[in-house]
């Protein structure tokens, strides 16, 4: 018998080959403070679903287009004396709305709705996997190869230009991997819920390390518990599998930070 | 003596501003030049143009080829989310083996470092760190902005020492651009006086006892010049910052005087 015969082995393996790819992007969209990014990149990914049904296009190519021209937009008008958070939250969620009326024209597609909201992670087929797994490759390749570049541009852009690097060549990486991520993941956990895969295991890691390739390995596998530990809980509790995912990093997370703050009162003590 | 950079009638706008107009502006190797200025006449501007982050939008920047640029910049805020050690930063952007990291370290008087997140060094220590990354990129051109902000009186004239130093070893140009106006005047080859445009420029000493520099300033209050040779015949106000009027005519075409006071924090020796 064939191992991805299996359901949840199916599932688990997308969610890992999402997690490796959306932790170290993850730290960047920590570091570089760009969480509402992510979460605009992700809503404006509902609206891709709904022009990808309109027009018989593959869900993938659809998100992945609209995704990717969000963060576009988005990535132009930092800096242009507009407040980020104000207009961050203006296009989110507006390309949440747009996405959500633009899907109820399409009929039938009412039914399937949650499935992109929330993810349905347990459907997803052989053809999904590859696609999730060279999706998740691909950033994973993206980042390690201009990490020292990334990493020098979220320090300090001018430090970066005069070591010759462009940061806004480096932004334009991060916005593409960015938009690669949250259309792979979708099916995974979901346009909501996306922006959690980013930020929660980058967040966890964060008190237990002390250099930044550190905090993005941590991170990786900390996502990648959540997974495993998510799918499980799913199984066993009968609960929807991409929140049961997310919620076990934010339970990691509860636990590092508790965790953290008792080491702290002792060693004050 | 080899040009390293060469700008020539350059206006670089920041935003919708025009931050600097026919800036015409050279260094060349070995040599250390200080550009000078009040607030918002854009030193900082001037350094991004030759760092090639801002480019002009009329004018011409000349680099010369291969050429390798040291920064050290004007503050550096490490968001707390980003745990970096000393020596990992020091790896930026190229990795070194950690016996290089420590002879660096040690080199730049901050030994023992190496495993200290950078998030907990002191503002000296930090500097240091700064410079220490900023002078492993071998740069044919060190520039330093603002660097001393933050550091107290002992503690800049230690880190200029050690700018000497690192000249003399490495051979190696300096820009920076600095308020300290006395630390600066003693070991500067050439002043650049920058108020939107290049308000005047010369060695120190010609500059200094040239009759043309007053009447390019104008005679007023003595100009900045007084600042350098800490003759002191300005006023000053309640928190100890002198205050000039600084009149700069340059030739006909700017035919314009614009007081603007130049406040330097400035610790007077005795």
């Amino acid at each position: 018998m064939d191992l991805l015969d299996s359901f949840m082995m199916r599932a688990m393996l997308a969610g890992i080959g999402v997690m490796i790819a959306a932790a170290p992007l993850g730290c960047f969209v920590v570091w570089r403070r760009m969480a509402y990014f992510g979460d605009a990149t992700a809503h404006a990914a509902i609206l891709g679903v709904a022009i990808a049904l309109g027009f018989e296009i593959s869900i993938f190519v659809g998100v992945l287009g609209m995704s990717l021209a969000m963060a576009v937009t988005v990535s132009t008008l930092t800096g242009r004396g507009y407040a980020m958070d104000t207009l961050l939250g203006v296009v989110s969620h507006s390309a949440l709305a747009f996405g959500l009326v633009a899907v109820s024209f399409l009929q039938g597609v009412r039914i399937d709705l949650m499935a992109y909201l929330f993810g349905d992670i347990l459907a997803v087929s052989r053809g999904d996997l590859a696609v999730i797994w060279g999706g998740a490759l691909l950033v994973l390749a993206l980042v390690c190869w201009r990490w020292s570049a990334l990493l020098m541009s979220t320090l300090n852009p001018d430090m970066a230009y005069a070591s010759g690097i462009d940061p806004k060549r480096e932004q334009l990486v991060l916005t593409v991997a960015l938009a690669v991520v949250v259309a792979v993941a979708i099916k995974v956990v979901g346009v909501v819920l996306i922006a959690a895969l980013l930020i929660v295991p980058a967040a966890s890691a964060r008190p237990l390390v002390k250099t930044p390739e550190t905090m993005a390995v941590l991170a990786a596998m900390i996502g990648v518990a959540s997974v495993l530990g998510g799918l499980q809980g799913a199984l066993v509790l009968d609960t929807p599998a991409g929140p049961s995912i997310v919620c076990v990093a934010a339970m990691i997370f509860l636990a590092v930070s508790v965790g953290g703050g008792v080491r702290g009162v002792l060693r004050g003590k | 003596m080899t040009r390293l950079i060469e700008i020539e009638g350059a206006a670089v706008h920041q935003g919708a501003v025009v931050a600097l107009r026919d800036v015409d502006f050279h260094i060349d190797r070995g040599e250390i030049v200080t550009v000078v200025g009040p607030n918002g006449s854009g030193k900082s501007t001037l350094m991004k143009t030759v760092i090639g982050a801002l480019k002009p939008i009329s004018g011409r920047v000349a680099r010369a080829p291969g050429l390798r640029i040291g920064y050290v910049p004007q503050s550096l805020q490490i968001d707390p989310t980003l745990p970096i050690t000393v020596a990992r930063f020091l790896g930026l952007p190229r990795r070194l083996p950690r016996k290089t990291t420590c002879a660096v370290l040690e080199q730049a008087g901050v030994p023992d470092l190496a495993d200290r997140q950078m998030a907990a060094l002191s503002g000296g220590q930090f500097q240091r760190v700064l410079l220490a990354r900023a002078m492993l990129e071998k740069p044919d051109l060190l520039i330093l902005d603002e660097a001393t902000q933050g550091l107290d009186q002992p503690g800049s004239a230690a880190f200029y020492r050690q700018i000497e130093e690192i000249r003399q070893q490495e051979g190696c140009a300096v820009l920076m651009v600095s308020h300290e106006l006395h630390v600066v005047m003693a070991a500067s080859d050439r002043v650049i006086c920058l108020n939107g445009h290049v308000c005047c420029h010369g060695t120190p000493e010609i500059v200094a006892s040239a009759p043309e520099y007053r009447a390019l300033f104008g005679s007023g209050t003595g100009g900045a010049l007084a600042l350098y040779r800490h003759d002191h015949d300005h006023s000053h106000d309640s928190e100890g910052n002198c205050l000039h009027d600084h009149d700069c005519g340059h030739e006909d075409r700017h035919n314009h005087t614009h007081a603007h006071g130049v406040a330097v924090k400035h610790e007077e020796a005795h």
